[in-house]
């Protein structure tokens, strides 16, 4: 089991995440040409609104909702380094491919996870105590949480050798592997998308209205 | 899930209860299912894909903020009670539950665009609840009142079943009006090859006419060679764009755009208004397949500020009692004309406190999106979910608003009448003609 887990597995896992965000691109480009948005796309205007979007409290609602600024920032940034840059990643890498690059910290890649487990209950509660977002809650919004959670609640109890290793660590491979295929098919699939949603609202507003949209 | 528990009273409206009693839940899901399909593609999917039910938008939308946080007039929550709905559904929902729609998308959204700029992914959540009255206005589930308007526009290609001998007459008379003040006054008619084609919206002749005899007394003064047709196409107004028949909506914006051409016009100045701006220039032209509208339209707070800057019209005095300005959601966030309003109110009011939030901030008027057109049924609803706006005006202190859209100007009206701020709104041409100069050789005697 361990075998599949961390052979074929890591595989499927990555054929099915980039093929399925290749699919997901071609799928909304073909779409873009029936909707005529291609037309407005401005490179200019849609760098400018995503650079006013990707730097923290660039924008009005990051200054408005802080705490979500912050939590979001470092949430996402842990969440898409940490797996790249960790150790025990890369040393796998090493020996099946022989390929490898810089690593964090043991320290560190602790921090790292614990802050994206601490900003996934973070989101969490934000869900269950505000009315405005418990509202447009479902179980499919907790479900995506707890995918993404997952390999690092799973990888920091492996870490630190909580319950049976080999189970834990067996579980983390798997919960990461579905999290990476659930990202182009499931609401996940904003980290494919975010750059064009942004950068079409920003075509709009700075190519089309001459104004800003943040 | 998370619902408080008052009631939203339910508004009795002939369009949406009669629709009620005709509609099937069969016909309901054709009409979804065709709308869907045919006409909705990557924004559509993509932003009900990306969206990730943060509820981050929710700040941005003043019948939120103004009904006490009630997530059920979130930005999303209004997608999630409408097009989620719809969509588990697969459109097979029953007459009453479009009703629901119809009040949510057509009455309790402006579709202003403010979210859009909250969204972390800038997801154009109103054009999620276009699509929501597209499908609404297929199915014939569409406000009386706002309905009628559409009628009108098939009709007579204008909004106010405006006849044609009613328009050339109060044009005429208009001309008469300020011939009082400056013999010289024209309303030029059907001339060829001005530099500019004025238009209005229709509720202008209908019951604003003296506003067609400012612009006329400004044309005069500044030297402006400018007509109007006598013609079909005269009327910018566009309530079909926001009912969701895009079918009327193309006509009207193709009529509009054909008498300017027909005239040889070099620019289509239009009156003070927002949603007849967004129609001509960017919503009309885009369902018409043109990239950009054949002529350019200039907006009124544009052309005044060109008219005052360039030294064509001189500011006599200026206007003393203490003003602040609605900034149109569609010429301010949807035009960048924000810093040229603020220059021509500063250039011709002493007085001016500026609004907070501002800019591409401002909130809406709480009118516009075709929702003041659904008439006196849903005016309680309008103003009791523009809460924030009266605060937001009653802080400036000031005595007068101005308002260069037709829709903020009603709307605002509202807002100062129910929550008796005592303020009072203008259009920005009745400052200008308060404080212009007019030379001496164009005076009557």
């Amino acid at each position: 089991m361990y075998e599949f887990a961390s052979g074929p597995l890591v595989w499927i896992a990555f054929i099915v995440f980039l093929g399925g965000m290749t699919f997901q691109i071609v799928r909304m480009v073909q779409m873009a040409k029936k909707d005529k948005v291609i037309p407005y796309m401005s490179l200019k205007y849609g760098l400018r609104s995503l650079l006013h979007w990707v730097v923290p409290f660039a924008s009005k609602n990051m200054r408005v909702r802080y705490e979500v600024t912050i939590v979001t920032f470092a949430f996402h940034l842990c969440l898409v380094l940490l797996p790249i840059f960790l150790t025990a990643h890369v040393a796998m890498f090493a020996f099946a491919w022989g390929a490898r690059w810089a690593t964090v910290s043991e320290n560190l890649a602790t921090f790292m996870t614990v802050l994206v487990i601490l900003g996934g209950l973070f989101f969490l509660v934000r869900r269950l105590m505000l009315p405005e977002v418990r509202f447009v809650t479902s179980a499919s919004d907790y479900l995506l949480l707890a995918i993404a959670a997952a390999p690092f609640v799973t990888g920091f109890a492996a870490h630190q050798q909580w319950f049976h290793y080999e189970t834990m660590v067996l579980v983390h491979m798997i919960s990461g592997a579905v999290m990476l295929m659930a990202i182009p098919f499931t609401r996940l699939s904003h980290m494919l998308f975010f750059p064009f949603t942004r950068a079409y609202m920003g075509s709009e507003f700075g190519a089309v209205r001459n104004a800003k949209d943040w | 899930m998370g619902v408080p528990a008052i009631e939203i009273p339910t508004v009795s409206d002939p369009g949406l209860d009669e629709a009620v009693k005709t509609l099937t839940t069969e016909r309901i899901q054709e009409v979804i299912n065709r709308i869907i399909s045919k006409e909705t593609a990557a924004r559509f999917r993509t932003y009900l894909n990306t969206c990730v039910h943060c509820g981050l938008c929710s700040d941005a939308c003043h019948w939120f903020l103004s009904n006490d946080r009630d997530p059920r007039f979130s930005p999303v929550g209004k997608v999630k009670q409408t097009l989620w709905e719809i969509l588990k559904k697969k459109g097979r929902v029953d007459p009453y539950f479009l009703r629901e729609c119809s009040r949510i998308a057509h009455t309790e959204c402006n579709v202003c665009r403010r979210c859009s700029m909250y969204c972390p992914f800038g997801i154009d959540i109103a054009y999620l609840l276009l699509v929501i009255r597209r499908i609404c206005s297929e199915c014939g589930m569409v406000p009386q009142f706002l309905q009628d308007t559409v009628n009108s526009h098939a009709v007579t290609l204008n909004q106010m079943w405006v006849k044609q001998d009613e328009w050339i007459d109060t044009l005429q008379w208009q001309e008469e009006e300020m011939r009082s003040e400056v013999p010289t006054v024209r309303i030029p008619l059907d001339k060829e090859g001005a530099d500019v084609f004025y238009s209005v919206i229709a509720p202008e002749p209908k019951i604003l006419a003296q506003l067609i005899g400012n612009m006329a007394l400004i044309m005069t003064v500044a030297g402006v060679d400018w007509t109007m047709p006598s013609f079909d196409g005269w009327d910018n107004s566009n309530m079909a764009m926001y009912s969701g028949d895009f079918e009327v909506m193309g006509r009207v914006e193709r009529a509009h755009h054909e008498a300017a051409l027909k005239l040889r016009a070099k620019r289509i100045v239009m009156g003070e208004c927002g949603h007849a701006f967004r129609g001509a220039v960017y919503d009309g032209p885009r369902w018409l397949g043109w990239k950009e509208p054949p002529v350019p339209v200039i907006h009124a707070v544009d052309f005044y500020h060109e008219l005052i800057f360039s030294g064509k019209i001189k500011i006599a005095r200026k206007f003393e009692e203490p003003v602040t300005v609605q900034e149109p959601c569609n010429i301010v966030r949807g035009r960048g004309l924000g810093q040229k309003l603020r220059e021509i109110i500063q250039a011709t009011c002493a007085d001016f406190t500026p609004p907070e939030p501002a800019f591409e901030h401002n909130y809406c008027c709480g009118a516009g999106g075709g929702v003041i057109n659904c008439g006196p049924p849903w005016k309680t609803s309008r103003v009791t979910g523009n809460r924030v706006k009266a605060e937001q005006l009653a802080a400036t202190k000031a005595h007068i608003v101005i308002t260069p859209c037709h829709n903020c100007h009603s709307g605002i009206e509202d807002v100062i009448s129910v929550y008796k701020l005592g303020q009072h709104v203008k259009f920005f041409s009745e400052i200008l003609v308060d404080v212009m100069e007019i030379p001496d050789e164009l005076k009557a005697d």
